[in-house]
């Protein structure tokens, strides 16, 4: 059986990843904006917050500046697209590959380890949790607030004009709502919330490294569309509440497939497990939904 | 008042798809009036109607919304003066939100958007009120997603959507062709009634030259990019399908399409 510590290490990283599952959720859902900048404003989130807590930045601050970097990628992304009309899931690509150097060169190398430095975790291990148990609450905190900031924007008028946007741009013009704007915004909040996931991941785990972006993107899907098949997204407050369970289990279900000794896996198998996963909630009938159609082929 | 001065726009410049679908097209549309536009297949009503929402930019010529030059506007900028409901039913509501959601959205049509709750506790009586005149029973159902409605009801609720807050213009493009005759013909009654009360100028296309002369105090023929004519008042009067086709020819010389007009 799974021990606690990797439980709890299964509940941490989800928590992460709810994170990236409302960003997913903004571009993909809202939006219908299928943005990959997300592999690349992870790490970018990690390595600003990393580099500031080493420079002696308050690693609020230096994460609060991680969400800023992440929302800055965010709109490079989105004026591509509504600027220079570069097709939305190109203007990501460029934009994700851009960042790789830029993650160099703000980390100056590959990797920038946090093993000493005071993080957002520090004061928190005074409390008398657990070791193993502290991220978790302080993550579910932080994912609970998100979570609610999320729910009432997204009923507010400006988030109403976003949803229209995506869901049906002439309608939202013809209203007087500039879509152009609600995207670069839309685009903006959801990369500044991956960037946040990417702060707290480095710091949680020690080090931000150039390469801890590959597959972020499938893994947020996968949570995404995995939420949804539990709970039907009929409303904002269970379309966000999908987004964490489904990381949640789904950090759980890679936790105990590795922990499983028969089955053989390891933790470099992680992503071919994902992206396996990610193939059959899409072949599979049932799980059929808006996101996936936009990776499959349309019948004309 | 709106104005439209010479409207010229060809799409496919320089192609050889070029198609004039505007060439010198003026009108003046003044406070109060209701006007109905006829015209053939791909005589340029549906792009007059997308120049003046601003959804097509025109290549020259001068479009004027209560003294206010919005030639260059983009539609959003445009959206506090003009009202629109398109056709296609699926197109002038979002079906993934809720009534009160899409009637929200309404409300502040054209006008800065903020923070708080969109769906105000204040503007339910209003919705609950408009929506019960509509006597399709949507008034209990307005936490109901718009994708359950007919094409008819939504329908319906575009029109209301359109007449929540007041435009200069109200456009309507043959906002009841996608409709079976009876609810139609229940949408066009609507409509008559909402210009009617809160006094709206509006702008109709439609492919029914009866419904044309039936309805509305001016009506314009659109032929190949231009109006063609134009009669209000006396004139219009008394006046039949068949008088209508032959002031067209007389007009133009031409023998009209009658394929493409519903005599109906
Ligand atoms: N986006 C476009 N690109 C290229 N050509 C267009 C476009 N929109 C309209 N046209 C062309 O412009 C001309 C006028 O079209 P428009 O849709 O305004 O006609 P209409 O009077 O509304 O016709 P209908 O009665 O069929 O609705 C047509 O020849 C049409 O093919
Ligand atoms: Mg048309």
């Amino acid at each position: 059986m799974l021990s606690e510590i990797a439980f709890y290490g299964a509940l941490e990283t989800g928590l992460i990843y709810g994170l990236v599952a409302f960003g997913i959720y903004i571009s993909f859902r809202v939006l219908d904006f299928p943005d990959l900048t997300v592999d690349g404003s992870f790490p970018l989130g990690a390595a600003v917050s990393a580099v500031l807590i080493i420079h002696g930045w308050n690693p609020w601050i230096a994460t609060g500046a991680a969400v800023l970097a992440g929302m800055a990628a965010g709109s490079v992304t989105a004026l591509l697209n509504v600027k220079l009309k570069i097709l939305n899931l190109l203007a990501s690509i460029l934009t994700m590959i851009a960042l790789y150097s830029v993650n160099l060169r703000v980390m100056g190398r590959p990797n920038v380890a946090l093993l000493s430095e005071q993080t957002v975790l520090t004061p928190w291990y005074d409390l008398g949790l657990a070791y193993h148990q502290v991220p978790v609450v302080l993550f579910l905190i932080v994912v609970l607030v998100a979570l609610f900031l999320l729910w009432r924007f997204m009923k507010s008028e400006t988030g109403l004009a976003m949803r229209a946007t995506g869901a049906n741009p002439r309608m939202a013009r013809a209203q007087g709502i500039a879509t152009g704007g609600m995207i670069v915004l839309g685009v903006a909040l959801s990369n500044g919330l991956v960037g946040l996931a990417g702060a707290l991941f480095a710091q949680s785990q020690g080090a931000a490294d150039v390469t801890m972006g590959v597959g972020v993107i499938v893994i947020g899907l996968a949570s995404l569309i995995g939420g949804e098949a539990l709970i039907t997204p009929n409303t904002v407050i269970r379309a966000l509440l999908a987004c964490v369970v489904g990381a949640i289990i789904y950090r759980l279900a890679i936790a105990f497939a590795l922990n499983a000794d028969v089955l053989g896996l390891q933790a470099q198998d992680l992503n071919l497990i994902t992206a396996v996963l990610v193939t059959l909630a899409i072949v599979l009938p049932g799980v059929r939904n808006s996101v996936v159609s936009k990776f499959t082929r349309k019948k004309a | 008042m709106i104005s439209a001065d010479d409207l010229r726009l060809t799409f496919g410049k320089g192609t050889p798809l070029e198609n004039p679908a505007l060439r010198g097209m003026s009108l003046t549309v003044n406070q109060g009036e209701f006007v109905t536009v006829i015209g053939s297949n791909g005589a340029g009503k549906s792009t007059f109607l997308n120049a003046l929402a601003g959804e097509v930019m025109v290549d020259s010529g001068q479009i004027v919304v209560d003294n206010q030059d919005v030639t260059r506007l983009p539609t959003y900028k445009r959206a506090s003066r003009v009202a629109r409901v398109f056709q296609d039913p699926l197109a002038g509501t979002c079906e993934n939100l809720s009534i009160e959601e899409n009637l929200a959205l309404a409300i502040k049509r054209g006008q800065r958007r903020g923070l708080s709750t969109a769906v105000k506790k204040q503007y339910l009586g209003q919705f609950r009120e408009s929506l019960s005149s509509l006597k399709l029973g949507l008034e209990n159902r307005l936490g109901d997603k718009m994708g359950l409605l007919s094409g008819g009801q939504r329908q319906a609720v575009s029109l209301l959507m359109a007449s929540l807050t007041p435009s200069s213009i109200l456009l309507l493009d043959e906002h009841t062709a996608a409709l079976d005759p009876k609810t139609g013909a229940f949408v066009l009654e609507l409509t008559e009634k909402i210009i009617e009360e809160q006094k709206l100028t509006a702008l109709m296309v439609t492919h029914s030259m009866k419904q044309a002369l039936d309805v509305g105090d001016r009506t314009v023929m659109l032929h190949q990019g231009q109006v063609v004519f134009d009669i209000a008042g006396k004139e219009r009067e008394g006046l039949e399908v068949k008088d209508l086709l032959g002031l067209f020819e007389k007009q133009r010389g031409l023998e009209v399409d009658d394929d493409s007009l519903l005599l109906g």
